[in-house]
Order: C-alpha cells, then sequence, then structure tokens
C-alpha cells in the first residue's frame, strides 16, 4: 500500500499526480475463503480489515451486490455521538468514538472525523427530564455530556433561534462536545484500501443468493451472481437487507426495515459550527466540509425496500429546520434520497453469533449506526474470530428477546440517531 | 406520499392512515414456550416483494383492514377486510 504522507502529497502534486496507485484491487472471486462478510458498508469493511490486522486472518472475502459503500454507509448524515442511556450502549458507543479518535492515522485515510460537538435540543419539560437523566447516566459511564441554558446553546450555535415566537421553544439542549460528524464516504474507502492491503478481497457487484450448509447444518458456502464460493465462517452485515439474507439460511429476525431520507442543500460558506438535532420536532442538520447543510429527516411509516422516502417526511423536517434556523428559509436543497435501516423492537444492534454454526450477524444499527462502525467492526471481527462475543458486545445477542433483556433505547430516547 | 386503496371508503392519501405491521401473525397461546412467545412478538418476515400488512384508516373510517403490498415497488397489489381471505 502506497502510504499517504505531506512528502508524497508535495511530491505527487510536483509530478502532475500520475504516480497513485490504485487504492484496491478489483478481486475476482477465489472459489473458497476462510471467511466471508456479506456486505461492503463500513461496518462489513471495517470487519475484514481487523478480522485481518487483529486476528491474524489472511483468506477473507467481502462481498457487495452493487459498490462498496452505495448502502447505508453513503447515505447517511454521519453524526457520531455516545451519549446513550443505558450502560451497554454507553460502552458500546463510546468504543466506538475512541476508535474513531484514532481511525485517520490507523488507517493512513483521512476519515476526517471532526469532533465539532452535537447539541440535543429540549423543547419541553419531558424533553429536559430525559435529556437530564442522559447527562447524568453518561458521566456516570465516563461519557461526556453536559446540560447547557438556551443562551448557553445560542452561544454554541448562533444560527440558533430560541426566540418567543416558536411554536417548538427550546428549553435548554444537552451538549456531548467529543461527538460530530466523520467524511461517510472515507471510512468505507479507507477500510477497504486498509484491508486489501492486508490480503482482504474486496468483490463488488456480487450479490449473495443463497446460504449454503453442509448435512450437519453447518455453514458450507454462498451462491453469488458470480458463482458459488466456499467458507465454514460467514457474516452477515447487510443492514436493510439483513432479514433477506437471513431467510436464505431459514433464520426469522426480529428485524423490519423502512426507508430514512435525507437531504442536501446549495453549497453556502461556512455557516454552522456543530451538529444539532431535535428529536421532538424531527430534524437533525450539521455542514459538511464542501459547504452543503446535511439535514436527516425521519422515516417512512411503513416496511419498504425502495430506498426512497415520501415527500410530507422530509417537508415535514424542513418546517422544523425553518423554525429552528429562519436564516435557512431561502435555502433550495440540492438532492434528497432514502436508505433501508433495520430497526429493531428496541433499537439497539444485534452482533452476534447465531443458531447456525459458522453464520454470524451484525445488523440492527438501523437509523444510527454510522457512529458505531469501527467499535462494531471491531467487536464483530472479535465475535467471529473466537466464536464467541467480546465482553462489549455480548449484551447486544440475538437471545436477549426471548429472555426479555431488551436494551431499550427506543423508549430512552423515542428516536435514535 | 401513497394512496391506500381502504375496503370501506376506497383511495385515500397515506396520512389518513396508520400503520399496523405485519399480517396474519397469529397471536402465541397462553401456554407457548419462550421461543413461540419471541416468534410472536419480534420476529417478522419483513419480506423483501410481497407482504401481508394490517393498515387502519385512522384518520377516516378507523377501521382495521389488511392488505398486499409489493415493498419494492410500493404498489398495493390488494387490501381486504379483516377475516377475508385474500384472493
Ligand atoms: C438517511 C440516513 C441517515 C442516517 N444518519 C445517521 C447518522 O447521522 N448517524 C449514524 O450513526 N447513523 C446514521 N444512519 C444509519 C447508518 O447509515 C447505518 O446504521 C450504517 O451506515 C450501517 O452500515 P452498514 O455497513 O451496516 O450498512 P450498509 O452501508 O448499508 O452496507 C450494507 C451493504 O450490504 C449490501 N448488500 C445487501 N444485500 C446484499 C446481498 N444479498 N449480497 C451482497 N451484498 C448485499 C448492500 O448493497 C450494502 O452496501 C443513517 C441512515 C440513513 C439511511
Ligand atoms: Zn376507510
Amino acid at each position: 500500500m502506497q502510504k499517504f504522507s505531506a512528502f508524497a502529497l508535495a511530491k505527487e502534486a510536483l509530478s502532475g499526480q500520475k504516480g497513485w496507485d490504485r487504492q484496491w484491487r478489483d478481486a475476482a472471486p477465489k472459489p473458497a475463503y476462510e471467511a466471508i462478510i456479506v456486505g461492503g458498508g463500513g461496518h462489513g469493511l471495517g470487519t475484514a480489515y481487523y478480522l485481518a490486522k487483529k486476528h491474524g486472518l489472511r483468506n477473507i472475502a467481502v462481498l457487495e451486490k452493487g459498490w462498496i459503500g452505495g448502502g447505508n454507509t453513503g447515505r447517511n448524515t454521519t453524526i457520531i455521538r455516545s451519549n446513550y442511556l443505558f450502560d451497554e450502549s454507553a460502552a458500546l458507543y463510546d468504543h466506538a468514538v475512541k476508535l474513531w479518535e484514532g481511525l485517520s492515522a490507523d488507517l493512513n485515510y483521512n476519515v476526517m472525523f471532526s469532533q465539532r460537538g452535537v447539541l440535543m435540543l429540549s423543547h419541553n419539560v419531558h424533553d429536559e427530564q430525559v435529556f437530564k437523566r442522559h447527562v447524568h447516566a453518561n458521566r456516570l459511564n465516563g461519557v461526556d455530556n453536559e446540560w447547557l441554558s438556551p443562551e448557553q446553546a445560542k452561544s454554541f450555535c448562533p444560527p440558533l433561534n430560541i426566540g418567543p415566537g416558536m411554536r417548538h421553544a427550546v428549553t435548554g439542549a444537552a451538549l456531548q462536545r467529543r461527538a460530530g460528524t466523520a467524511r461517510h464516504d472515507a471510512v468505507a474507502w479507507g477500510y477497504a484500501r486498509a484491508a486489501d492491503a492486508l490480503g482482504v478481497d474486496i468483490i463488488q457487484n456480487c450479490e449473495v443468493t443463497g446460504i449454503d450448509r453442509d448435512a450437519s447444518g453447518r455453514i458450507s458456502g454462498v451462491q453469488t451472481s458470480r458463482g458459488a464460493i466456499a467458507t465454514r465462517r460467514l457474516g452477515i452485515v447487510a443492514a436493510g437487507n439483513t432479514s433477506v439474507l437471513m431467510a436464505m439460511a431459514g433464520q426469522r429476525m426480529p428485524l423490519e426495515s423502512y426507508p430514512l431520507q435525507a437531504l442536501v442543500s446549495e453549497p453556502i460558506k461556512p455557516i454552522f459550527p456543530c451538529v444539532v438535532m431535535s428529536n421532538t420536532i424531527h430534524a437533525y442538520i450539521s455542514q459538511s466540509d464542501k459547504g452543503e447543510l446535511v439535514i436527516g429527516a425521519g422515516t417512512d411509516a411503513y416496511i419498504s425496500y425502495s430506498q426512497r422516502g415520501a415527500l410530507h417526511i422530509s417537508s415535514h423536517t424542513l418546517e422544523a429546520i425553518c423554525e429552528l434556523f429562519p436564516m435557512f428559509r431561502r435555502m433550495r436543497m440540492l438532492r434528497n434520497w432514502g436508505g433501508i435501516v433495520d430497526v429493531t423492537p428496541d433499537r439497539s444492534p444485534i452482533i452476534a453469533r447465531t443458531d447456525v454454526p459458522g453464520l454470524y450477524v451484525n445488523c440492527g444499527w438501523g437509523t444510527g449506526g454510522f457512529k458505531a462502525t469501527p467499535g462494531s467492526a471491531d467487536l464483530f471481527a472479535y465475535t467471529m474470530a473466537k466464536d464467541e462475543p467480546h465482553r462489549i458486545n455480548a449484551p447486544f445477542n440475538l437471545e436477549r428477546f426471548g429472555a426479555g433483556r431488551l436494551i431499550d433505547e427506543a423508549a430512552a430516547a423515542a428516536v435514535a440517531h | 406520499m401513497l394512496l391506500i386503496p381502504c375496503p370501506y371508503c376506497g383511495e385515500r392519501p397515506e396520512i389518513e392512515f396508520s400503520y399496523g405491521g405485519e399480517a396474519h401473525v397469529v397471536r402465541a397461546p397462553a401456554n407457548a414456550t419462550d421461543a413461540e412467545w419471541t416468534a410472536f412478538l419480534y420476529q417478522r418476515s419483513n419480506a423483501r416483494g410481497s407482504y401481508a400488512e394490517r393498515w387502519r384508516h385512522a384518520h377516516g373510517c378507523g377501521r382495521f383492514f389488511n392488505a398486499r403490498r409489493n415493498t419494492v415497488t410500493d404498489f398495493f397489489e390488494q387490501t381486504y377486510k379483516i377475516g377475508e381471505v385474500p384472493a
């Protein structure tokens, strides 16, 4: 792998940028692999990288039906935070934030992780009670989170409207300063490049259409649009399509897939210093380094794989944005899209072994898994390599539903991101 | 926004309806095992393609009904009253 450095940049600048290598090989499938990951999003590519780097597996493939990062990884609003309520979640998401802090150096790829702070707005007494409870729970777990008055929130984010005429007045905000954003594509590409350098085959345009099991029931391989491939260790990391893949192995999942939308505005000069979220009136906003306002809307009410959401959902969010930030009222939106998110009953993910020997699943990240990418990948690689969960992901198993040990972030936050 | 054919009122805009999730999920009996309860409460087919689901015309006639919709195209293949057998 050709290292990126100030020296390499200067050298290429002087020689017409002609000396850069391909970032990763365009691999064709081999007949068999030690481990196969289905899904070339950030979580899948990261899993392959950590399997190779930390667990010494060499013969690994990532199978992606389209192009890497073309799923939710490339469609999300990139909010990263770890101020979740329950101990299990705080440990999981903070593990990820700690990995984000060193990720660009680890991958030798600038993922543009920016700890600009995430402000979560409160609009009523209920919000205030919930957020203050989060602040206290987070502090006990060593996760930074603090309570701000409306005036303090405005000085942290000057475009914010805290004026008296608002229909949903801002009554305060919770601020996590270590939270922020990262560049979504760079996360997929950085992991792909680093995994490729460790010998991982990244195989695009390769849709998995069947899962094979031997007489004992153990995983023996997959059927794909590019032929059959053998493996005894299979990791499904397919976000909204997880139920479809798990059904190929005869497994019914506690998941429902919904379209979730986002949109971006025309680019403008730097104006917006942080990330602001309002769960109550449902809007999230930040500004990308290109200058676009990146805005997240809600999910549609019904299950769908259509990768586009309804107009009334995004209009609703834009109304909230215009009320919170009146200065954006006359801006135009450039693009609007949807991704299919896999939602669990408790809005917590599943990173686990399954009842099928050799089959592992990492899913249920729903509307908020980008933030967890490095942590999820690291823990899933551990689980696949050792055939047992790491301490941090052990509670995020499939058995919790039958056992009634839900990690109910749904009830805790009402919305997740 | 979808246009949903309520079997009682005819086609109406989606915002008049609320979603009821997968249809024909049979309630587990009181003496069901944990596995049966898990299946009833949490596991769904979440099918990609033709899907049987419940809707309620909440801001219309108020009644529940069933539908078969393609979850890739969002096209309603049919809607039918509770208790009716789909065609
Ligand atoms: C609009 C939107 C906004 C979001 N905002 C945020 C946010 O601000 N913060 C946050 O933390 N999270 C957010 N999320 C959630 C986040 O994007 C996801 O949880 C996360 O990116 C999931 O990553 P992944 O690698 O698991 O999935 P993906 O990136 O979706 O990767 C799964 C891959 O599997 C592939 N695949 C599927 N079926 C097959 C098959 N049969 N064979 C081969 N390959 C297959 C797909 O093509 C896809 O590339 C948002 C999501 C959306 C849609
Ligand atoms: Zn009706």
